[in-house]
């Protein structure tokens, strides 16, 4: 059996969400219909949105389906910025490393909206400079349309401070991707205060290509997609009540299990970082090891070039990841560790291993077998010096 | 016995895509891996021009996974660049003619590549190639492919012995159009993607026209063998030795006979042209010799057949090394040959060596 240590990038469906989904997908009917059919499916529907956000603890209403988590992020930071718009506020703040998906639509309203982008920084463990954030904040208050700072970064999986965020915002709309943080950590959209949160479904065990953007009450943003009207006219496309229906059942099966499942994980995670610097001396981890997600784990390997760390690792039947890469396929330094201050060289010889509560201590001692090994080679193949 | 282990360079197209399902049926464990050669590829191909496309890197990504190995994109961009593109452009500027593809195997697939491969633990680099290597006494050597009209061991002839220790050509001795059916009955959907030529680099394949962007187009005289100018060009570097068309000279020859290019002048930017008894060849000095097998006794007179251009015929020819150059003294004289290409020597079907054309008597 191939070992994962890629359950960042997706993972397991877990059982519940498997029998709610096969089941579900025999039923007949659009729950936006009036009739029987259409009404079954809706009171399905209703039911899933009722559990989501009882896990997110916010009110049903507040729960917008969407197809993908980088969808939820290009309604919330389209819809927040535009009707900033009508007020005449046309500045975004972000942080330096933030998702692509949250990076590129803050980009792309810069290039064709006319929206003025403020990057706050982040330290070497991944923390965001809250001083600078409160400078810019004072310094552009009746300007700014909104903030959007994620909850956790998916690449080193450091927790920002996201209360705090939101009380240096007073007012000013604060969006969160929280898409690697649900279920995982203790969650609460009420508490939290953010007016905009992403989360999705194939990250904790649901199926792929249903997530929601939790979006404070009376909010009329502008939508993205124009269509048939459904969520409050915020998203419009026929519900995927099959997928929605999943992603309850996996929602309450994260929020059931998560803290037994967040302390294994957490102790698969010192295990595996033990492992690595057992095998090879010179690696380190980036980020912070308190005020992180229990499962990511960002280890530079120093002069080693991390597509043959990857490439090796996959030979030896063990999954896990390097940074990005561009359309052509080709690596590129990762913009979240140069963010945090690693040079180029250094980014490209990281990877990131993601643990699951499905993981175990003999996976993390297979790993360890080959890694010496592995790296060595990686040094001699990647040519830095 | 443990699996040997193999990169299979795979460009996203029909041959190389072959080479790597064959490899896999041998028994190597396979690693595809597709090279990534500019920094700023192009989203999509353009019928039969260029190699390195986003679309050329899915269309080797989805062979690799219809064959079922693992797939990665190595960025050799700047190597190739170096290697290659950096000396294409001085070669022209010198004015002589390059072979890009030759420079390419040397440099990118069977040194950094391979060098790579070696450093990660793999044991060779399958390609799809058209050429075949066979086990001797002395250790491997290149040979002729099975398909005279595909043969590509001239391109091939720059590789050391330690190169060719380590190159896998699984479609040497295979006809191009059974590749072809071969990649259908695999599922392989590249079966019928048009073969590539022309210089990947240059993917409008207005070879002059890429020239002058990079290295101008100061106008300069064609002059005959006196010296007399004959007409005007845009760029000594955009003409090549033997041609013929596109000289637009505004002097007619007295015997109305059609003139070639003779020589390229770089440093005065002069274009000699003469007719084409004068583009006649009978000894060819190439120089530094590559030696694809055993290395020649020095100042022995040998035979064999010698190739000069890519899809040449062999030419048969007495030759020897003189302990710097390799010498080739043809039976016939060969018109029209450009300094800078390869002289290949061939020992029958197989590669003796090769050599740069660096004078021509």
């Amino acid at each position: 059996m191939p070992i994962y240590f890629d359950h960042a990038a997706t993972t397991t469906m877990v059982e519940p969400a498997i029998a709610a989904l096969t089941e579900a997908v025999k039923k007949l009917g659009n729950a936006s219909s009036l009739h029987s059919a259409g009404r079954a499916a809706r009171k399905e529907l209703e039911q899933a949105r009722e559990i989501i956000a009882e896990a997110v603890d916010c009110t049903p209403s507040e729960v917008v389906f969407t197809s993908t988590g980088t969808e939820a992020n290009n309604l919330a930071i389209k819809g927040l910025y535009w009707q900033g718009v009508k007020s005449n506020k046309k500045v975004i703040i972000t942080s330096t490393f933030e998702h692509h998906a949250v990076a590129d639509p803050i980009n792309w309203l810069a290039e064709h909206e006319g929206a003025q982008v403020i990057q706050i920084g982040v330290d070497r463990k991944g923390f965001i400079d809250l001083d600078a954030l409160k400078e810019q904040v004072e310094k552009y208050k009746n300007d700014i349309a909104l903030i959007s700072i994620m909850h956790s970064n998916n690449e080193v999986g450091t927790l920002q401070d996201i209360e705090q965020v939101v009380k240096i915002a007073g007012s000013i709309a604060v969006h969160s991707d929280c898409v690697q943080s649900f279920g995982k950590v203790e969650l609460s959209f009420k508490n939290l205060g953010v007016t905009a949160a992403t989360i999705s479904a194939h990250k904790i065990g649901g199926p792929l290509g249903v997530a929601a953007l939790i979006l404070k009450r009376g909010l009329d943003i502008e939508p993205v997609l124009h269509g048939g009207g459904q969520e409050r006219d915020l998203r419009s496309g026929t519900f995927n009540v099959p997928g929605i229906i999943a992603f309850a059942a996996a929602a309450k099966n994260a929020i059931e299990n998560r803290k037994e499942r967040e302390l294994k994980v957490r102790e698969l995670k010192q295990e595996l970082i033990q492992t690595i610097k057992k095998n090879v001396s010179d690696a380190w981890v980036n980020g912070d090891l308190a005020k992180s997600l229990p499962g990511i784990i960002s280890i530079t390997f120093p002069k080693t070039d991390s597509e043959g760390l990857l490439l090796l690792l996959d030979s030896e039947g063990i999954a896990c990841s390097t940074g990005s890469a561009c359309s052509a396929g080709v690596q590129r330094p990762s913009h979240v560790l140069l963010a945090m201050g690693l040079s180029e060289d250094e980014t490209t010889s990281t990877l990131r291993f993601s643990l699951s509560y499905t993981n175990t201590i003999n996976e993390i001692a297979k790993l360890g077998s080959v890694i010496a090994t592995v790296v060595a080679r990686s040094k001699a193949a990647s040519g830095k010096r | 016995m443990k699996k040997l282990k193999v990169i299979a360079a795979m460009s996203g197209g029909v041959d190389s895509a072959v080479a790597a399902a064959r490899a896999v049926d041998a028994g190597y464990e396979v690693v595809g891996v597709h090279l990534a050669l500019s920094s700023n590829p192009k989203k999509y191909r353009s019928g039969a021009r260029g190699c390195c496309t986003i679309e050329d890197s899915h269309d080797a990504r989805r062979a690799a996974d219809v064959i079922g190995i693992p797939f990665y994109i190595w960025d050799m961009a700047e190597e190739f660049h170096k290697g290659v593109v950096e000396n294409f452009l001085s070669e022209y500027q010198a004015g002589r003619t390059p072979n890009p593809c030759l420079r390419c195997n040397e440099k990118i697939k069977f040194e950094a590549v391979l060098d790579r491969a070696k450093a990660l633990g793999f044991d060779g680099v399958v390609t799809g190639h058209y050429a075949i290597t066979k086990d001797g006494a002395d250790g491997k050597t290149l040979h002729r492919a099975a398909d005279i009209d595909k043969d590509q061991s001239y391109v091939l002839a720059v590789l050391r012995t330690d190169q060719i220790e380590g190159a896998i050509f699984p479609l040497g001795d295979t006809v191009k159009t059974d590749t072809r059916k071969e990649a259908k009955e695999r599922g392989l959907f590249v079966a019928n993607k048009p073969d590539s030529h022309d210089i990947c680099f240059v993917p409008s394949g207005d070879n002059a026209g890429w020239l002058r962007e990079r290295l101008g187009s100061e106008i300069g005289e064609i002059v005959d063998q006196s010296g007399n100018k004959l007409g005007e060009h845009k760029g000594a570097y955009t003409y090549t030795i033997g041609q013929r068309r596109g000289l637009a000279l505004t002097v007619p020859d007295k015997s109305g006979e059609p003139r070639y290019v003779l020589k390229i002048e770089p440093k005065s930017n002069t274009v000699v042209v003469g007719t084409h008894q004068d583009l006649a060849v009978n000894t060819i000095i190439a120089t530094p010799p590559v030696w694809c097998g055993p290395v020649p006794q020095i100042n022995k007179d040998l035979r064999g057949f010698a190739q000069v251009r890519a899809h040449g015929a062999p030419l048969a020819t007495s030759y020897k090394f003189d302990g710097n150059n390799l010498i080739a003294n043809l039976d016939q004289p060969v018109f029209g040959l450009a300094t800078g290409q390869a002289l290949v020597i061939y020992d029958g079907d197989r590669v003796v060596g090769s050599a740069t054309i660096c004078e021509t008597i």
